[in-house]
């Protein structure tokens, strides 16, 4: 808990200055709000009933300046003008406050979300692999809005009850010590009722929090379904279930109001009671002459302005609580430990063989992924990798770009250490593409010039075109400028693949990896595109990751994969020779070509 | 979910939104007169405690008498409990008038999406359906309950102040109030102001949602391109302009919030000038006051300006209201594009009260005859199609996407009707039946199987609601499920998660077939599916197919060749038209599209099939 708190003060850092002055302008008129009471007091008893009065010397001279309390009697307005210039003194504190609090809260807040992103975008590859979206989305935004809200608003509201509460106990005790008792008699008990309540609530508004998270689940559930509920035609047991959960949200909530209902209006039957009690022994006081109308006056305002906040303080107080909670869960996010950067790191040209020497690689202890990797490949070839689910083929690529590092053995790229080269500049020369790539809610080109800010026009319709897709992106309405996404056209698995083509093309990678990325692609086109990227450049290094015989053929050298070992490597030619997965796969195609694939099925 | 909702506000009143929400309104005639009744006691009661607190000034403190006070007391007390008890009946009333109001929109919602056609389903998102059936038909429940009696308690509180003041002291009451219209005035413009700036921080709020969404989903990709630099320099030009508009909200209502003491601040300081000339018999326009009568207009200046801005905002947030009204209401009144006739429903029944025992046995022909379709303002998809199958047959349909096949599928399970020429099932026109009698009578399995949270055991039996648990088991064991299930911890009572999250793409699968074969229907239709599962999983499948077929006429859009070959007939569909048509040995014989299609597409997975089996 107070480490929590002592997170939420880090998280003001910068902003704490313009707190502390949030919360000394509405001190200041919380102050100011009582002053205007006692003007109202002095106006009643001193000038209009002229009681005498024990004023503090300034104000004394003041009013001898203004002429006396004979004056002001004769000139009303000069109080009036008082009353008039402290309220507006008042709201000018307020308004500062509100600036600078608003100021304050909404700096942090966006200091808070850009830590988040920038800190989730640090997070190591393997994070990413197994993050829980809905999750991490959902701390990134309610829990940051709680924090927002808490700051914004509670946190000075806070403060201001607190300065009130102290202020106005000790100018009633300046006045009269029995009638402050009696005023401030319900204070400690409205605010247990009220700390008890909210705490007491929580579990109704959870409840029906819940409650309403199933109502939109079954909303959510039954449309996106909605063909199954149709094809089953079963339309009367949705509306049966969705009636139980939305009549059930309705009774929660019912339930919840019914709760809050007892609470104000108890709560306000407290307040008035204590109103009440003020006004009946004011009157008898004053009747008596104990203490001036004025007085009676000044306890009745002080008494309507005190209860009110801390009626409200009990709710702001639980807030607190959930407040913490949501800090605790934000911090655990940038608690994460991201990607490492080693100092020592070297820029070197991404260019030249590259050598695998007995690479080992392991997710995690004991589960080796990659064993005893060893091969070479010279810059300019196109190395086909083949391999059964499983076998580490997609591990193998991602470690080229040290989306993960290797846990054994050596690899080189121009005889330097892969593990030494800075691991931006190393993915900067080294185009990746994913076999399910995700395009940005943005343009067709602003996603294929998205690794390279500055290019132009005619670069990304030459890596369109090489990717095979210009034809298609001219096809659309607007053309390069049509958005991807909800909001714009939906693209097929095929057309999404040659976009992530091309935006990693650009690039002029001297190292380029498809992670069986050419999948959704036709065959024909998926030659047509590696043609293409090998008229463009010979010096390119390519790896390819397919199932495709074509594709695999035409490869300088093929490896074939299997539970994390090299098992097979070699051009086309060799591999067809030896009896393995290689060739088996080619045995299929060519016998195909005869027309006999029904018998030639292999056993399964 | 649609992150980017739409807040088109039209200026003016649209007194037909108002007149269907009020229909919403009126099953709660009662609890809403009701309501009224005791705003207007409340705002009696709070305008009585300053009179009380003047005759207290006025009858005991200035003649320093105390008779009567013991009455005076209990009176206090009267008044406290009756105020205690207004505001526990305004509090629960409007609460429950809220919650069921907002309970019967939804439902009748729900209801009119279950009978929503799908070309609305096809060209409305999710995300902004959901939108409608939450938060607008929240506010919309918020704004008639909590709104009335916001205006209830202010008009009637303000009503009740202006009334008591004229009459204490007519000249007086015009003066403090002389500042009221400007008040007015200024609130309305600065509540509209304000209503505006925080439906732009909502906008850029959602933005904000969006991109943290896409960051998060995109980080993988994002990482191999290193675009960090470029995705947070983005992201902060959203978080920027986010704390900019709300910090000018901000500062709009801290304005706003001191003109408006300030404006109270004036008429107080008239009141304590010009009512304390007054006291002193010095004022020859107001007369002479007593000091209960000062007292009182002091408490009733400050006590009138609290409800003004309050007004003030319930109006400027009926517009918002009517926003979400248009909102809900265009989702409500979107007419059925597929409906049963007059006659059918009277002869059949509708989806929600069918007529079971009218329905007729399926037999299984199906026949298009001249079928013509277009998509709603689409290119025409189908022209002049005609097919006769006959009952227990297989037909597999092969083509590439956007060539027809779903749509005859579609046609098939009336999800979309004819725009020309018939189907017919039986040799009767299918429009003569209920769409539930098709519907009831029809398998259906999606290629991405869609399971609802719950059980395996609810999931299956969602395909015939009365199913025993031997039926469940019997139609898990045909398909082979049966196997997979029992191994799992809790077996048929396993959760499978929200959307079949927990179970994978396999097991959804022959979760699906299991659903659908429960519900022992004469008409089968499969969309196959081309997501890689793990081999063992796809001969299971593979076997449950040829199972669930028999007997039954199906239709199935087709990718693995052993479906296909397995078919009685494959039509190769190319722009609408079948342009072959015969047994897998027939077509490869051809040499035409299909072989084509065969060497490229269906080898490539046969390969891809070798390689998992290893």
């Amino acid at each position: 808990m107070l480490k929590r708190f002592k997170l939420l003060i880090k998280l003001m850092r910068g902003n704490r200055l313009l707190y502390l002055g949030s919360i000394i302008f509405v001190g200041l008129a919380t102050l100011l709000s009582l002053v205007s009471p006692l003007i109202m007091r002095f106006t009643l008893d001193n000038v209009i009933y002229e009681e005498s009065v024990d004023l503090p010397v300034f104000l004394d001279r003041i009013i001898r300046g203004l002429g006396g309390v004979d004056g002001l009697r004769r000139n009303l307005w000069i109080c009036g003008l008082a009353l008039l210039t402290i309220t507006i003194i008042n709201g000018l504190f307020q308004f500062i406050k509100g600036k600078w609090s608003a100021k304050a809260s909404e700096s942090i807040a966006k200091q808070l979300r850009d830590d988040l992103y920038d800190h989730i975008q640090k997070l190591p590859y393997d994070n990413h692999v197994k993050a829980e979206t809905g999750d991490l989305i959902q701390r990134c935004t309610s829990d940051v809005e709680t924090i927002r809200r808490f700051l914004s608003v509670q946190l000075v509201e806070l403060g201001r009850a607190i300065i009130m509460l102290f202020a106005a106990i000790i100018i009633m005790l300046y006045i009269d010590v029995q009638m402050t008792l009696v005023s401030i008699a319900v204070v400690p008990i409205i605010f247990t009722f009220a700390l008890v309540f909210f705490i007491k609530v929580q579990k109704a508004f959870l409840k029906a929090d819940e409650s309403e998270g199933r109502l939109s689940n079954i909303l959510q559930e039954s449309l996106t379904g909605v063909r199954v509920v149709r094809a089953f035609g079963r339309q009367v047991y949705e509306n049966d279930k969705f009636d139980g959960r939305n009549s059930e949200y309705r009774d929660l909530v019912n339930k919840l109001i019914r709760l809050l209902a007892m609470y104000w209006s108890l709560s306000d039957g407290i307040a008035l009671f204590q109103i009440g009690l003020v006004v009946i022994l004011g009157v008898y006081r004053a009747a008596s002459g104990q203490i001036t109308f004025g007085d009676m006056n000044v306890f009745l305002s002080y008494v309507s302005m005190l209860l009110w906040p801390i009626r409200q303080m009990g709710r702001i107080l639980t807030d607190m609580g959930k407040t913490l909670v949501s800090v605790g869960r934000i911090q655990e996010i940038l608690d994460t430990p991201g990607e490492t950067q080693d100092d020592d790191s070297v820029k070197a040209p991404i260019a030249g063989d590259i050598v695998f020497d007995s690479v080992d690689f392991e997710y995690e202890k004991g589960n080796p992924v990659l064993r005893g990797l060893s091969f070479k490949v010279e810059q300019g070839q196109t190395v086909a990798i083949l391999g059964p689910t499983g076998s580490g083929k997609s591990s193998l690529m991602h470690l080229l770009q040290r989306l993960y590092d290797y846990t054994g053995g050596s690899i080189t790229i121009g005889g330097v250490e892969l593990k030494k080269i800075d691991k931006r500049w190393l993915r900067r020369h080294v185009g990746l593409v994913l076999q399910e790539p995700f395009l940005f809610s943005k343009t067709i080109k602003e996603n294929i010039g998205i690794a390279r800010p500055n290019a132009g026009d005619q670069e990304i319709f030459e890596a369109s075109r090489i990717a095979s897709v210009h034809s298609v992106i001219e096809e659309f309405d607007k053309g390069y400028e049509t958005p991807v996404g909800e909001r714009g056209v939906t693209l097929s698995g095929g057309q999404k693949q040659r976009v992530a083509i091309a935006r990693t093309i650009i690039n002029n990678s001297s190292i380029l990896i498809f992670d069986d990325s050419l999948s959704a692609v036709d065959t024909e086109t998926d030659a047509a595109i590696r043609k293409e990227l090998k008229k463009r450049s010979r010096e390119v290094t390519t790896f390819i990751i397919s199932h495709r015989i074509t594709t695999l053929s035409e490869a300088d050298i093929i490896l074939v994969l299997d539970e994390g070992r090299l098992i097979q490597s070699g051009t086309h030619d060799d591999l067809i020779e030896q009896s393995g997965l290689y060739q088996r796969i080619w045995s299929i195609q060519s016998s195909i070509e005869e027309g006999q694939a029904e018998d030639e099925k292999p056993a399964i | 979910m649609s992150v980017f909702e739409e807040e088109l506000y039209s200026k003016k009143v649209d007194f037909t939104l108002w007149k269907q929400l009020l229909r919403y309104a009126k099953p709660y005639t009662k609890q809403l007169v009701f309501l009224v009744f005791i705003n207007v006691l409340t705002g009696i009661v709070d305008v009585f405690f300053p009179m009380m607190n003047r005759y207290a000034i006025d009858n005991f403190i200035v003649k320093g008498s105390l008779d009567g006070l013991g009455w005076y007391a209990a009176l206090y007390g009267l008044l406290v409990a009756v105020q205690c008890l207004n505001v526990w009946f305004l509090i629960s009333v409007a609460g429950k008038v809220e919650v069921f109001m907002v309970y019967d929109i939804r439902k009748a919602g729900f209801k009119h999406l279950q009978k929503l056609s799908f070309s609305y389903y096809d060209k409305t998102p999710v995300g902004w359906i959901m939108a409608r059936m939450t938060s607008d038909a929240q506010r919309l429940g918020e704004t008639i309950s909590w709104g009335l009696v916001d205006l209830a308690w202010g008009f009637s509180m303000m009503i009740g102040i202006i009334i008591v003041m004229f009459s204490l002291n007519l000249r007086l009451a015009l003066i403090a109030l002389a500042v009221v219209p400007l008040l007015v005035v200024i609130s309305l413009y600065f509540q509209k102001r304000i209503l505006g700036g925080y439906r732009d921080v909502r906008k850029t709020n959602s933005r904000i949602t969006g991109a943290f969404n896409e960051g998060i989903m995109g980080a993988k990709t994002t990482k191999t391109l290193v675009r960090e630099e470029g995705n947070l320099e983005e992201f902060k030009d959203i978080t920027g302009s986010m704390k900019a508009q709300s910090i000018r909200v901000a500062i709009t209502s801290s304005i706003f919030m001191p003109i408006v003491t300030t404006l109270g601040g004036i008429g107080l300081a008239l009141v304590l000038w010009q009512g304390g000339e007054g006291l002193l018999g010095q004022n020859p326009i107001i007369g002479v006051i007593s000091l209960g009568t000062l007292y009182a207009f002091i408490t009733y200046t400050l006590q009138f300006f609290e409800p003004i801005g309050q007004i003030a905002r319930i109006f400027a947030e009926l517009q918002s209201a009517q926003a979400s009204a248009e909102r809900v209401f265009s989702m409500i009144n979107t007419p059925l594009e597929i409906d049963d006739s007059p006659g059918v429903r009277a002869k059949y029944g509708d989806s929600f009260n069918p007529k079971r025992d009218k329905w007729e046995q399926v037999g299984g022909d199906i026949a298009f005859e001249n079928v013509s379709f277009a998509y709603k303002g689409g290119d025409q998809v189908l022209e002049d199609f005609s097919l006769k199958v006959k009952a227990g047959e297989t037909i597999a349909l092969v083509g590439e996407t956007g060539s027809g096949k779903s749509t005859i599928v579609n046609l098939i399970c009336r999800f979309y009707e004819p725009t020309g020429g018939q189907i017919l099932i039986d040799g009767k026109d299918y429009r003569e039946r209920s769409q539930l009698w098709l519907q009831s009578n029809l398998g259906y399995v999606l290629q991405a199987p869609h399971l609802f949270s719950g059980s395996i055991k609810d999931n299956i039996r969602y395909g015939k609601l009365d199913a025993t648990d031997e039926e469940i088991e019997a139609a898990a064991r045909l398909v082979n499920a049966h196997d997979f299930i029992s191994r799992l911890d809790k077996g048929y009572d396993t959760e499978v998660g929200e959307g079949g999250g927990r179970m994978s793409t396999g097991q959804k699968q022959l979760v699906s077939f299991a659903r659908a074969v429960v519900a022992n229907p004469k008409l089968f239709v499969l969309d196959e599916a081309t997501s890689s599962i793990d081999t063992e999983t796809e001969q299971i499948i593979q076997t449950a197919i040829q199972k669930v077929l028999e007997g039954r006429t199906s239709f199935i859009i087709a990718h693995r060749l052993s479906t296909i070959r397995s078919a009685d007939r494959i039509l190769v569909i190319v722009d609408g038209r079948v342009i072959e048509e015969g047994s897998h040995k027939d077509l490869l014989g051809k040499k035409g599209y299909y072989y084509r299609l065969y060497t490229n597409q269906f080898l490539e997975e046969e390969g891809a099939r070798i390689l998992k089996k290893q």
